[in-house]
């Protein structure tokens, strides 16, 4: 049955499953239990968490997997995920998550963690990790703000990027300059695997997908810290519009940080 | 007979929908559009369907509300306006 808009364009039905169809995506992904959350509109995380959780799913390691969260908006949502969940202090999880693989080296262990979580709080802990070689999965999501402590500026927050504490803009004279995370950590000989995703568009979330699948066979084979950094939309603490933050991200944050594959040591 | 092709269909979750409008501009065919006249109980706008869904799934890809169920049709159906969808 349609119906006509006020505007004049005609809505087809989209209230429940048709007849004679395939189902091609469903609402959540295998590991997501629950998609409510109490995230921001367009926040880009559960995009990105789902990313993750596709990316074990396709490797058939949704049982025999744990996650570590760090502190962040993140973390909000690692209820609603069907994996065993550990939380770590702030920016502490690439420690606790080697604890637990040097106790079950048989597991897929791998972290979550804002950008001010990992590079902030916690810079040492992945990178010492790294250097360690620890056979883990270390997801940073990387949106340049403290999203959960009300937007302020992180060691990524790209120069002239507005934020809280940057209101005019990042100024590298006052604020200093944007660190390069997965840049860092693609010269510590410690990781098997490093690479920089997005997820403003359906294609860099295809694209961000199979750097996870792809981080996760180098944990499989061993080949020391897998790290895939992904730039996601936080449109509130940008002072962006939500519609607005896919093509800002593009144009602000990943002239900075640039998207692609820095390190792999996969065959 | 003259009709548009319609290769797949989408079932929107309204009530889950925040109003973030990321769905409209993934769409590449275009075919989703925001309410203009009415709000779900949360008081968001959500996106309607409108004719000529390919199924390509990059609006659930994009929701971070996971609103989108897509299906493809088994052979694709045809749409116009004096026979609605066939």
């Amino acid at each position: 049955m349609t119906t006509r808009r006020p505007d004049g364009l005609t809505v087809l039905p989209s209230d429940e499953a048709p007849a004679d169809a395939t189902l091609v995506a469903d609402f959540t992904a295998d590991l997501v239990d629950v998609g409510e959350h109490h995230l921001c509109p367009g926040c880009g995380e559960p995009i990105a968490i789902r990313a993750v959780m596709d990316g074990l799913s396709l490797l058939g390691l949704a049982d025999r997997c744990m996650a570590v969260f760090g502190i962040g908006c993140s973390t909000a949502f690692s209820n609603n995920l069907d994996v065993e969940v550990l939380q770590a202090l702030h920016g502490r999880a690439p420690s606790v998550a080697t604890g637990v693989i040097r106790m079950r080296p048989e597991l897929a262990v791998f972290t979550i963690q804002g950008d001010g979580d990992m590079a902030n709080e916690g810079l040492q802990e992945v990178l010492h990790a790294a250097a360690r070689g620890e056979n883990i999965v270390c997801v940073m999501l990387n949106n340049g703000v403290f999203g959960e402590t009300g937007g302020h500026l992180t060691v990524t927050t790209t120069i002239g990027q507005r934020t809280k504490n940057s209101i005019e803009g990042r100024d590298a004279a006052e604020h200093g300059h944007p660190m390069r995370i997965a840049e860092q950590l693609a010269q510590i000989d410690g990781t098997g695997y490093v690479a920089r995703g997005a997820v403003n568009d359906a294609g860099n979330v295809a694209r961000t997908k199979r750097m996870i699948v792809d981080a996760f066979t180098a944990q499989q084979q061993g080949l020391g810290l897998s790290f895939v950094e992904i730039l996601t939309m936080c449109p509130t603490g940008w002072f962006v519009p939500t519609d607005e933050a896919p093509a800002y991200l593009a144009e602000t944050i990943a002239g900075t940080h640039a998207i692609g594959v820095l390190r792999s040591e996969l065959a | 007979m003259t009709g548009q092709t319609i290769r797949g269909t989408v079932v929107i979750d309204t009530e889950a929908c925040k109003g973030c409008d990321l769905c409209i501009d993934a769409c590449k065919p275009g075919v989703l559009a925001m309410t203009t006249d009415r709000t779900n109980t949360r008081g968001y706008r959500f996106p309607e369907l409108l004719v000529g869904c390919t199924g390509c799934r990059a609006c659930a890809d994009v929701c971070p509300d996971f609103c989108f169920q897509v299906y493809r049709f088994n052979g694709a159906r045809t749409w116009s306006p004096e026979e609605g969808l066939r």
